[in-house]
């Protein structure tokens, strides 16, 4: 097949329109750089009216928003899911990762929780604490004026607290707590865990006249047509556009960084899936922003004389240390909230409290620490709603089953009264936990494809533990039967598969120390000095917080680098 | 780009359809931005082309045979009947909604059809009589067999599984359309601003939002003024 050259050389191809790449887009485009973006789905924009789900009706879909064809359901705005048709992943012995792809402009940060945390200074030198893994080879002083910068150009509602590890920022306000909250809120304290505003990149506020305000529909997974959520097209992707140096190359897959004689980056090879044809596009500096497993899998693909061993892998580091958050979750009834008056409640797509770490580890037998997340309240019923609804009355001594008019006084006597909590934790990273490409399996793309191998350990197992036990505490202060089995040892204490949480990092990791890390601490291929990595993939540990904003600022970090390396000829 | 440009001209809304602030009423949002829907919009969810065809796919092909759809409208209309006050499940085309479903999620499919049968199977050893033909009194009395998980015989026990199934999707059927929302009572899903639990519904829980908690929230009165703060990131506006 005759590979199509593209007459044109950027300044930059950045793979991926996520949070990296569409931060990267913005720094880059602004700076004056021309830019290609290449991004494996298709263009989505939320204000399209063939694209957006946002203030439909749960009958307006047939399947009542059911999660047939997307996993999140009809409404939500991610594209694709744990499995892609024609683009399979496998699994070595006893491994499970689920990995969740959503391949369309703005990635996954169109459906996201928006939990925006700053890493604290005690999460980039968990080594220094704990003995385990690596520390971060910059600290929180390093990355603290980009969270700044990223606060106030995107912006994040929060509230000051001064807790050492959960730094403060440039916050727009909170939204008041539902009444769920307040009883979450109220148990909480009992239990001696901290509970302050949740942190969501949520516009409360007015932060510019491009972008518009909350007007609380809680469908900020369906990404929001007034972009009042970030979003990475609405937020970054669209302004960076006004430049007019920004070009979009939409529905095209990255096969491989494409390298010289000297082993430096001349651009990418992409398979377009309209035409099905291979292009070639050139390149001063190649950004790489798949998602960290997406942009190890290319790494890797990328093998030529002088990178026989896939780029920037020379010391076998590409892929390894794969860590996911841990994550379990418990449901529970509050009897109090039976047969409650309903009013509008939907407030901000997501918690408006949350429980951020509140213990020593050092006193624990799990080194790393976790948040609690909260749901629950009056939402809007969609597909399963009122499954399992007349065996709820088990819990508080009604009759158990039967129709007719009982269920409806069933629907209104159970309806919000049932609340959940999750706790999301920092795993450890371990190098046994990675992906590699699978030499035998190739996707519809003929791209040979990643196979996984994670186990967890005891340090995360114990941790999930030690979650249902204070889940368990919090639901007693507030008299809250817990609904369905606490898991136990034989359920890995209810840990889901990793991936689930969807905040996989650590693939190609940053440090200092070439032989066991494999980008610089600007992001930059150690080997490749005009190859850059602005995903999840650079990320030496995560914390127990949501990697998002972290990638922004970072990718941020990174970009601003480029632009100096680039001016200064040095790549 | 262009796909960008051309959705602007869709923005119609913009300063004249939308629900625009009265003065700063906390109880009104800017919506101006959000694209009015046109007529050629309507029935649209936002598919992307594999799943519109899939849709049209499901929605034109064979479902259950015309007898199984009239025994599971008459148990739609027992699990949910009408009230003084609301429609039922019939009214809420809730067995046209398990039609689909049953195609969309395959798994749903045997475990009707075979409980239907098994349904069929009961009524004519108890009654002599296919489901149809039986009377309100005789259906109920073999619902009542079936519909209490806790007391069924375990003879019973398909039907339990069978009835479970079935009253499952007739809740999910009915509560996710305009009738069954309604009765229930959900009031979102539009534009509104967010400014607490009703006073009464705290008083009623006994619940109070503390001092210090409401001075991190946010003051809806300034929503509408742009953000800025102080070097110590303390919001000024």
């Amino acid at each position: 097949m005759q590979i199509i050259e593209s007459r044109e050389q950027f300044d930059a191809i950045i793979v991926g329109s996520g949070a990296g790449g569409g931060m990267s887009a913005k720094v880059l485009a602004d700076a004056g750089l021309s830019v290609a973006i290449v991004e494996a789905g298709p263009h989505f924009d939320p204000t399209n009216p063939d694209q957006m789900t946002q203030l439909k009706w749960p009958w307006e879909s047939p399947r009542r928003g059911a999660s047939t064809t997307r996993s999140f359901g009809d409404f939500d705005a991610a594209y694709g899911g744990w499995e892609i048709d024609g683009e399979p992943y496998t699994q070595g012995e006893g491994s499970q990762f689920d990995w969740f792809r959503s391949h369309m402009l703005g990635g996954r940060t169109n459906h996201w929780g928006r939990i925006s945390l700053r890493f604290g200074p005690r999460d980039f030198k968990r080594r220094d604490q704990d003995g385990l893994s690596d520390n971060w080879p910059i600290g929180y002083e390093d990355v603290a004026p980009y969270y700044d910068k990223v606060d106030k150009l995107i912006g994040v509602f929060g509230s000051k607290e001064n807790i050492p590890n959960e730094p403060d920022g440039f916050f727009l306000p909170a939204p008041k707590p539902r009444l769920h909250e307040l009883y979450y809120i109220k148990a909480a304290r009992k239990a001696g865990v901290t509970v302050i505003p949740s942190r969501l990149s949520i516009l409360t506020k007015r932060l510019n006249n491009e972008r518009g305000v909350c007007f609380y529909c809680r469908q900020c997974s369906r990404s929001c047509a007034i972009k009042a959520d970030f979003s990475s097209g609405t937020s970054l992707i669209f302004p960076a556009q006004k430049s007019g140096s920004v070009q979009l190359f939409t529905n095209c897959v990255v096969k491989e960084v494409t390298t010289n004689a000297e082993g430096k980056a001349t651009g990418v090879s992409y398979i377009n899936k309209d035409d099905l044809k291979e292009y070639h596009l050139k390149g001063r500096t190649v950004v790489l922003a798949a998602s960290a497993c997406s942009s190890a899998r290319i790494l890797l693909n990328s093998k030529s004389a002088q990178h026989p061993n896939g780029l920037g892998n020379s010391n076998d580091i590409v892929g390894k240390y794969l860590h996911d958050s841990t994550g379990t979750d418990r449901a529970f009834l509050v009897p109090e909230m039976l047969n409650r008056k309903t009013y509008n409640e939907d407030g901000v797509g997501g918690l408006h409290v949350y429980s951020p770490w509140w213990l020593d580890s050092k006193k624990l037998d799990f080194p790393r620490g976790y948040h609690i997340e909260i749901w629950g309240g009056l939402g809007m019923p969609s597909y399963g709603f009122g499954f399992g609804l007349a065996e709820m009355n088990k819990y508080v001594s009604g009759v158990v089953g039967g129709y007719g008019d009982k269920l409806r006084d069933d629907a209104r006597k159970f309806y919000g009264a049932m609340m959940g909590v999750s706790g999301r934790g920092e795993s450890i990273p371990m190098k046994s936990n990675y992906c590699e490409i699978d030499p035998e399996v190739v996707d519809q793309w003929g791209i040979p494809v990643l196979k996984f191998h994670y186990q967890w350990s005891d340090h995360e197992r114990n941790q999930s533990k030690h979650m249902h036990d204070t889940f368990e505490e919090i639901f007693d202060k507030m008299d809250a039967i817990p609904l369905g089995e606490k898991p136990g040892a034989d359920k890995d204490y209810g840990l889901h598969n990793p991936g689930r949480i969807i905040h996989e990092v650590g693939t190609t990791r940053m440090g200092d120390d070439l032989t066991t890390s494999v980008v610089n601490k600007y992001q930059q291929l150690h080997e490749v000095p005009n190859v850059f990595i602005v995903d999840g993939g650079p990320f030496v540990s995560q914390a127990d917080k949501n990697p998002t904003w972290t990638i922004l600022a970072l990718s941020w970090r990174t970009s601003e680098y480029i632009v100096d390396q680039l001016t200064k000829k040095n790549i | 780009m262009d796909r960008r440009e051309s959705m602007k001209s869709l923005l119609i809304g913009t300063m004249a359809g939308g629900v625009l602030l009265q003065g700063c009423a906390p109880e009104s949002a800017d919506t101006s931005a959000m694209p009015v829907s046109k007529p050629e919009d309507k029935g649209k969810y936002g598919r992307t082309i594999e799943e519109k065809a899939r849709d049209e796919k499901l929605l034109g092909s064979q479902g259950f045979s015309e007898t199984e759809l009239a025994t599971i409208a008459i148990l739609c209309d027992l699990i949910l009947p009408s009230t003084d006050s609301a429609g039922g499940a019939l009214d809420a085309s809730v067995p046209e909604f398990i039609d689909f479903i049953a195609k969309d999620i395959p798994s749903h499919e045997l475990p009707i059809k075979g409980g239907l049968m098994w349904l069929e199977s009961r009524s004519n050893n108890t009654f002599g009589l296919p489901f149809v033909k039986l009377t309100d009194v005789q259906r109920k009395s073999l619902l009542d067999e079936i519909a209490y998980s806790e007391t069924a015989a375990p003879e019973v026990s398909p039907g339990v599984a069978f009835f479970s199934r079935m009253r499952n999707l007739t809740l999910t059927g009915y509560y996710t359309t305009k009738m069954g929302i309604e009765d229930l009572g959900y009031k979102g899903n539009q534009p509104n601003v967010w400014d607490g639990v009703p006073q009464e519904v705290l008083d009623e829980h006994g619940m109070a939002y503390d001092k210090a908690w409401l001075a991190k929230c946010v003051d809806q009165s300034k929503r509408e003024d742009i953000a800025e703060w102080d070097d110590q990131g303390n919001l000024l506006t």
